[in-house]
């Protein structure tokens, strides 16, 4: 197992102008990125629905590379959307997973099945046509060129350490440094797109 | 008596044209078919298959079709969500959070399962879509013949006005399942 922000460090020297959705990496991206108005950190509007937002966004955007930092809990909740990728196979969307093996904002309680679960099996036997797992980080940083280097749609689950949190939620320390409306706003303005 | 598949598909369209469904999509400028299979809406899949304009994106479970059509709708596409009622009742917290929280103009074409016009149904899946829409405070249009295809244009302006998700329901009075 690696940090998260080891990890999102390393990618962010190979980031170019790709569009990164961080997911529940985002509490460590915010921090890292150097291209903020290409990041689309929405926070968890609803669990499961990381990896579908980011598949619409690389389809909407075929000339723009998503990455996307989707969770085991977030793609558990909704393995379906593997398949989905794999048909339309966008070869701009890398799709890259972070496995700290349990629900890591609710306390720490283990996901089903936790230390078991191949997801790049899953991904694989799904149809992507590249899968990777990564528990070292020099495994990864080593890999992250040639896996970018090359189109997707790519999985790659990486085994992080559980950053759990038990404070109330009400209590937490807010992370985001936009609301989701000026995430939103930001990226459509750096797209050109209109509202 | 029972009618035979093709008969029933024969119905279908004398009553609701499918062209003009395809019409109306057409029209409002839909770029994606985000859509779970359901029989009410069968009609509209071969046409939409072979029409070059629209990209069909396959769902397995109608709460995903929320999310991506969020990100399709925020990279400047045009998505419609297809999806049946039953599906939609599973998909609250995704189309609450991903669809209403990101403020997304997206039009669902729900497939009404249960649906009579007579208001009495066998079928839970009727009784509870419009409580559920009313919940989610989504607008909904319902939409069963030919004439009623303008109410699609109707909900995709709305859509686009409220900056919210909007409901044309499509009901089921032609296979005979609810008679």
């Amino acid at each position: 197992m690696f940090q998260t922000a080891d990890m999102l460090r390393i990618f962010n020297a190979h980031r170019g102008d790709a569009i990164v959705v961080p997911g529940r990496g985002g509490p460590h991206w915010t921090k890292i990125s150097t291209r903020q108005s290409r990041d689309v950190p929405v926070g968890d509007p609803a669990m499961g629905g990381h990896a579908g937002f980011a598949l619409g966004l690389a389809l909407a955007r075929p000339a723009d590379r998503v990455v996307l930092f989707d969770s085991e809990g977030d793609l558990l909740m909704s393995l379906g959307i593997l398949p989905t990728v794999a048909e339309l196979a966008p070869a701009n969307f890398y799709h890259f997973m972070l496995d700290n093996e349990c629900y890591a904002t609710t306390g720490g309680q283990p996901v089903p099945n936790a230390r078991n679960v191949a997801y790049d099996v899953i991904a694989r036997g799904c149809g992507y046509p590249r899968a990777f797992a990564f528990d070292k980080l020099p495994d990864f940083e080593a890999s992250l060129p040639s896996i970018l280097a090359q189109p997707g749609p790519v999985f790659a689950a990486l085994k992080v350490e559980p950053e759990v949190e038990n404070v109330p939620i009400g209590q937490r320390v807010r992370w985001q440094t936009r609301t989701r409306d000026r995430v939103l706003a930001d990226l459509r303005a750096e797209l050109g797109v209109a509202r | 008596m029972a009618q035979t598949p093709a008969t029933s598909a024969q119905a279908q369209e004398a009553q609701l044209d499918p062209r003009l469904v395809l019409d109306e999509m057409k029209k409002n400028g839909v770029s994606h078919v985000v859509w779970l299979p359901d029989s009410e809406t069968n009609f509209l899949y071969q046409l939409m298959q072979a029409d070059p304009t629209l990209t069909l994106v396959p769902v397995s479970r109608e709460g995903l079709a929320f999310s991506i059509a969020a990100g399709l709708a925020t990279g400047g596409q045009h998505p419609i969500i297809l999806i049946q009622n039953t599906g939609l009742m599973e998909s609250g917290d995704s189309l609450r959070g991903w669809a209403i929280g990101l403020q997304i103009p997206v039009v669902m074409m729900v497939g009404y399962r249960g649906w009579t016009r007579h208001g009495v149904n066998t079928d839970s899946a009727a009784t509870y879509t419009e409580r559920f829409l009313n919940a989610f405070g989504i607008t909904y249009y319902l939409v069963e013949t030919s004439a009623d295809a303008p109410r699609i244009s109707i909900a995709f302006e709305e859509a686009r006005r409220t900056q919210r998700p909007v409901a044309v329901l499509m009901a089921d009075e032609y296979h005979g399942f609810n008679r």
